[in-house]
């Protein structure tokens, strides 16, 4: 149903930005190379024939011990929903991010709806995000260590800010 | 007992009792159970035939704080800080599982129960609770506040008999007044300090 | 609004003190200093715990740091070492006061990636419509009664309770909770609805709508009201497209977008309704969206009761419903499959989905990826009213400090939802 953009893509990025692509389950999807995310973003939202212009959702995909993964792909996904009023059909967006270097290039310029979701990916994932105006933690508390989404961050470890001395009645 | 003392016990007995049908409560409302708080304050299960009705705004004026639904770590120190704004006698309900023990989160961000930094003095389980568990809840308190056993309560009671003591060149042992289960009714001489 | 008379014109803006313009007041050549002024975490005026970091000058806000993350309770991260029905629960906490919506976007979303959606029985799909009908007037009704308490119309709060009140009732008597349901499972519901839910229902959504006509009757040309809300918190159509911005919020800036007719999901293409869409995007517009909403949700419910089929509420495959329990406890093959169901969840084979609802806010999306275990590897919630509450940093700048209490409760963030 979303074809068309998987075609536009194609046909104007030939320089293997597009990494793969395909169609499961009904969703169109792409992965696209790091360092053509703002190209492509912005191509999605101004053509004509895909006109993205709704900014759905941004989040990440920690693939860390996961079963039939491939263990040399990068640990981290950053995968975006895209939306059209227009034309009404929907795309997903993967850029695959590595351990050392989880950073991707910010989507603020293009949809400004695009801040809040990226501090949360910063905040539960660890991924930066490069050019964003104010990338801090949105969910846990500024003075929490570590970013708990993560496979490896034990669900249960607390870090607490205050506790009572529950000796007393204070 | 002397007559002093005696009369003493009644003004205690008449003023718990007006403490507790005219509560004054500080809602701090943070999650699904404040849908269910709204229920009880609403016109079927209404609250405000046990006295508690308005909620008042600032925890200055405010003497039972309800802590309505799921603290966070992140919360914790306003909590901490809305109780200590509050003036003594004070009481506080948890309201909900969340509040008493964390409920089914047992995650890095959800601290378990708000006890961890405020005292409770009861708990109402359910999640969200029944608006008749939450009044069965408040009358429990009430009985509470009528014997003088909220955890403020006794705070005042002893730190009076520890200066009471202190005057009368005593040691002061523990507080006057025991939790006692209930349904019974503590007998004050058997707490006393001895003379 | 086409229904409306122009009676219901916007109110001016500018009022007269005195003989002089409020503008006036607050012209450049008056000494201001920036004060920061701290709203929240708790605090009476906003229904959801979220605190306000603003800057004012006088009494106008000159810029607004709105700080989520106080309900964190960790819904991802719990998903992760949950099963696949155990995660019901946790989605009814999402928008605690629609919790049914949130059911049924999560059961989509697993039954798209099990590619079942054809196979759920007619009668499932028609009961999953009608208890997310009475879920989604539940949440404009909580919506609209609490912000109407905080600009003091307390009146509008008690009567819209009322109806609320009904509706839980009813509720409990579907699934057993008021308001926590977990009333759905993957590939169905879990009861049958009760015998006499259809007089029940038609008797209460007749005693809602004279509810409405009450509350509508107080509110819609009462003067503070009006003063209060219009013109006041303005989004504009470009700026709902590009946040993400859909549900009551984005209709009333005039964006046409309900996921239920633009992308229809189980039998919503059988019915025919109605949807309301806003022009001016401020807050009047998103409380007559709402009102408007519910009238259009008893709408859907009376055809739905009227085309409700019998038959079976549950998918017929054991490795993905339980059995009856007939067969549990009498055959060998009932019991291994009501274990293995149970201790080790619905083998729902690896890949990756996103499965989108019109929930009570909007777009309630549901990012799901399996690894193909009984175990969700990642289930990720978009919640609609987060883009909504980011936007508040651009809208609120500019208006007065009262001016937030009813901007923000017409944005109607639940924290469970935008915090998850």
């Amino acid at each position: 149903m979303a074809q068309i953009v998987l075609d536009q893509l194609a046909a104007k990025f030939t320089g293997g930005e597009i990494l793969e692509s395909g169609t499961s389950h009904g969703d169109e999807w792409a992965r696209i190379r790091r360092d053509a995310w703002l190209a492509v973003g912005e191509f999605l939202r101004d053509d004509a024939a895909t006109k993205m212009e709704m900014f759905i959702d941004l989040t990440c995909v920690d693939r860390l011990g996961m079963h039939g993964g491939n263990p040399d792909a990068p640990r981290f996904d950053v995968v975006l929903h895209l939306y059209s009023v227009v034309h009404k059909h929907r795309v997903r967006l993967y850029c695959g991010v590595t351990e050392d270097d989880a950073s991707v290039d910010t989507l603020c310029g293009l949809w400004p709806g695009a801040n809040w979701f990226e501090r949360e990916a910063y905040d539960l994932y660890g991924v930066r995000f490069k050019g964003h105006p104010d990338l801090r933690r949105i969910l846990m508390y500024p003075e929490f260590v570590g970013h708990p989404l993560r496979k490896d961050y034990p669900k249960e470890k607390r870090q607490p800010l205050v506790r009572r001395n529950a000796a007393t009645r204070e | 007992m002397s007559a002093a003392e005696w009369m003493l016990s009644k003004i205690d007995d008449a003023t718990n009792w007006a403490r507790k049908f005219s509560l004054f409560q500080y809602p701090f409302v943070t999650a699904c159970c404040g849908m269910e708080f709204m229920s009880v304050a609403a016109p079927k299960y209404d609250i405000a035939r046990f006295g508690a009705e308005f909620p008042r705004f600032s925890p200055r004026q405010a003497d039972l704080l309800i802590i309505v639904g799921t603290i966070t770590e992140r919360q914790g120190p306003a909590l901490r800080r809305i109780y200590d704004q509050m003036c003594e006698p004070k009481w506080v309900v948890a309201f909900g599982v969340c509040a008493s023990t964390g409920g089914f989160y047992q995650n890095y961000s959800t601290m378990p129960g708000a006890d961890q930094v405020v005292p409770v003095d009861v708990y109402i389980p359910g999640c969200p609770p029944r608006p008749e568990q939450v009044l069965d809840g408040l009358i429990l308190l009430q009985e509470r506040i009528q014997r003088g056993e909220g955890h403020s309560q006794i705070t005042i009671a002893s730190e009076k008999a520890a200066k009471k003591a202190e005057k009368l060149g005593q040691t002061y042992e523990g507080p006057l007044v025991s939790i006692r289960p209930i349904g019974e009714h503590p007998k004050l001489e058997e707490n006393k300090v001895e003379k | 609004m086409d229904d409306h008379d122009t009676t219901l014109a916007p109110a001016p803006r500018k009022v007269v003190l005195g003989f002089q313009d409020v503008e006036d007041l607050t012209a450049p050549d008056l000494p201001t200093e920036p004060v920061p002024l701290n709203m929240g975490p708790s605090h009476p005026a906003m229904h959801g715990t979220v605190r306000m970091v603003l800057e004012v000058e006088g009494e106008r806000i000159s810029s607004a740091d709105i700080q989520i993350g106080y309900l964190h309770r960790c819904f991802e991260k719990e998903s992760e070492s949950a099963t696949w029905t155990q995660v019901f629960p946790y989605t009814d906490r999402l928008n605690y006061i629609s919790p049914m919506l949130n059911n049924v976007g999560y059961a989509m979303a697993v039954e798209k990636l099990l590619d079942i959606t054809k196979e759920i029985p007619e009668r499932a799909q028609y009961i999953r419509v009608i208890v997310g009908e009475v879920s989604r007037i539940t949440d404009h009704l909580t919506c609209l009664g609490a912000s109407a308490m905080e600009l003091g119309a307390f009146t509008v709060f008690l009567y819209a309770l009322k109806a609320r009140e009904w509706l839980f009732e009813l509720l409990e008597e579907v699934c057993g909770a008021r308001l926590t349901s977990t009333y759905l499972r993957i590939g169905g519901v879990a009861y049958d609805l009760p015998p006499d839910f259809d007089a029940k229902l038609r008797g209460i959504l007749e005693r809602t709508q004279i509810v409405l006509s009450d509350i509508s009757k107080l509110l819609d040309r009462n003067r503070i009201f009006r003063d209060r809300m219009d013109g006041i918190g303005i989004i504009t159509r470009e700026d709902a497209i590009s946040y993400g911005i859909t549900g009551p919020v984005g209709r009333s800036t005039g964006l046409a977008y309900d996921v239920r007719k633009d992308h229809p999901y189980l039998v919503y293409d059988r019915f025919d309704f109605d949807v309301p869409i806003g022009s001016t995007g401020d807050n009047f517009d998103r409380y007559a969206v709402r009102v408007e909403e519910i009238h259009q949700s008893i709408r859907i419910l009376d055809q739905a009761l009227k085309q409700i089929p019998p038959g079976p509420f549950m998918h017929g495959d054991p490795r993905i419903a339980l059995p009856p329990k007939s067969e549990v406890y009498n055959s060998i093959e009932g019991m291994i499959a009501h274990f293995k169901n149970i201790m080790d969840g619905i083998h729902v084979p690896s890949g990756e989905v996103y499965s989108f609802t019109e929930a009570g806010n909007g777009e309630l999306g549901f990012y799901i990826v399996s690894d193909g275990t009984g175990r969700p590897w990642k289930c990720r919630v978009r919640p609609p009213c987060f883009p909504a509450t980011a936007v508040l940093t651009k809208v609120l700048p500019g208006l007065f400090i009262a001016d937030v209490v009813p901007t923000f409760g017409m944005i109607n963030m639940i924290g469970g939802e935008c915090d998850r």
